[in-house]
């Protein structure tokens, strides 16, 4: 049964692999990680069976390792994502994404009178209540939240 | 010499109960004596990148009682912000001009973004909706001179809550101060939960009320604010709404000794001008106060007091 679920999407030698992705932040994850510009092999899946989220994605990247702070921006759009780091096919670390206390340019702010808004200035944010996702912007003090989430394009 | 030297004065949480409690300390010895030149070689610049004649001046009249010199606009036309440059080179540019930069922004944030730019202080003069920290300062002035303490006070803010910048500030300091908050507001314009979590993490109490008769008994401080009609999306509940927080002379029958009406001004048809002969209405001496605290904040940030 094991062997069958791993051939949706194949196992990598070495790199990361991001399990249980919501089917609905899968494309988000790959543009915040920048996966589009990556040159080597990414492989993705979508809308498989999981018993945690139903239906979930995975993104496998080969010959990439993400630091903490890296990966931490995703558990903004994939809450319950887990970090899997493989070497020589075996799992070597794997961790759960954790929401960061601070995020800088990433976000923004969802005040249109917001400052950010009008110069060209990295936005930051203290997030304040990680269940709800709610952040507060250093600069014009107002919050954003998960429904008015934004991700700044780069 | 002050622990404020070179600080920033954005929002009102920069400072700390001890500083309050500093500058009002050195905005009282400006009372005593207010033209005292001892800001003679210093330069102030007052960018008021939006109109506001009653900050402008406030500020303008307490560095020229200093002996400062000033420099600035009081509104953007005709300077380079009109030739679209942006807030940074504006603020690096003034900052190698002057000692300490005043700022009114209607971009909300943009006196924080000033302050990371600027080589010399800034004062937050008001930046849009988000903090407006020397009207605080001069709210606590006038609640402490006229109550003789900042301590247990019972502290009635009216009207619109909800958008009320100086309401948010003043609940937020006056939190240090074992203040209890009676909130009078319609239904639309209550005070935002953020601010009522700010009461209840610093472990005191707050009412809320719809009708401002109700508070008249208990309040040492009554601190009006306006309703503004467009802040209503159906004119029919501002017609509703908009008598139950208007303050008149005979209203005031039963109220304590010692209780004093605020404003930030300006006023419109909230509190009725027959209020302005009562031994309560304060609001227009409060307003005379705030050149006493710039005073004191400008000394204390250039390291003279």
């Amino acid at each position: 049964m094991d062997s069958k679920k791993e051939l949706v999407v194949p196992r990598i030698e070495n790199g990361t692999v991001i399990d249980h992705i919501p089917t609905t932040a899968v494309y988000k994850v790959i543009r915040i990680l920048g996966l589009e510009k990556y040159q080597d092999q990414v492989l993705i899946g979508n809308f498989l069976n999981s018993d945690k989220l139903g239906k979930k994605g995975i993104i496998k990247i080969n010959n990439k390792h993400f630091t903490k702070e890296e990966i931490s921006k995703i558990a903004l759009v994939a809450p319950y994502a887990t970090i899997i780091d493989i070497k020589d096919f075996a799992v070597t670390e794997k961790f759960a994404t954790e929401i960061p206390d601070h995020i800088e340019n990433f976000v923004k702010c969802a005040n249109p009178k917001c400052i950010t808004n009008f110069e060209q200035i990295p936005t930051k944010f203290d997030i304040v209540d990680k269940s709800n996702l709610k952040m507060k912007c250093h600069y014009c003090e107002k919050f954003t939240t998960k429904d008015t989430m934004v991700i700044i394009d780069k | 010499m002050s622990t404020l030297k070179g600080r920033n004065l954005i929002s009102i949480t920069d400072f700390n109960k001890e500083e309050y409690l500093e500058v009002l300390d050195i905005a009282e010895g400006f009372e005593q004596n207010p033209k005292q030149r001892i800001l003679t070689d210093k330069v102030v610049a007052t960018l008021f990148f939006e109109p506001s004649t009653r900050t402008r001046l406030s500020f303008e009249s307490a560095a020229n009682q200093l002996g400062a010199r000033i420099i600035g606009f009081s509104d953007p036309g005709g300077t380079s912000v009109q030739k679209g440059e942006s807030l940074h080179d504006t603020i690096v540019m003034v900052s190698s001009y002057a000692d300490l930069i005043v700022m009114r922004n209607p971009k909300e944030g943009s006196s924080r973004y000033a302050s990371e730019v600027s080589t010399v202080p800034v004062i937050n003069a008001g930046d849009g909706a988000n903090q407006h920290p020397t009207q605080c300062m001069l709210d606590l002035y006038s609640i402490r001179k006229t109550q003789g303490t900042l301590e247990n006070l019972q502290i009635a803010c009216v009207g619109d809550l909800k958008y009320g910048r100086t309401v948010h500030s003043l609940v937020q300091a006056m939190c240090n101060f074992n203040a209890t908050f009676h909130l009078v507001s319609p239904e639309e314009l209550k005070l935002p939960s953020s601010v009522k979590m700010s009461i209840k993490n610093a472990g005191l109490k707050y009412y809320q009320y719809t009708d401002l008769r109700d508070i008249i008994p208990t309040a040492d401080i009554i601190y009006m604010t306006r309703v503004q009609r467009e802040r209503f999306p159906d004119p029919l509940e501002y017609e509703r709404v908009k008598d139950s927080c208007i303050l008149t002379a005979s209203m005031l029958e039963g109220c304590k000794s010692n209780m004093k009406v605020l404003h930030p001004l300006p006023r419109v048809n909230e509190i009725t001008v027959d209020v302005d002969k009562t031994p309560y209405a304060y609001y227009f001496q409060q307003a005379q106060n705030g050149v006493y605290v710039r005073q004191a904040l400008m000394s204390a940030i250039l390291g003279v007091k």
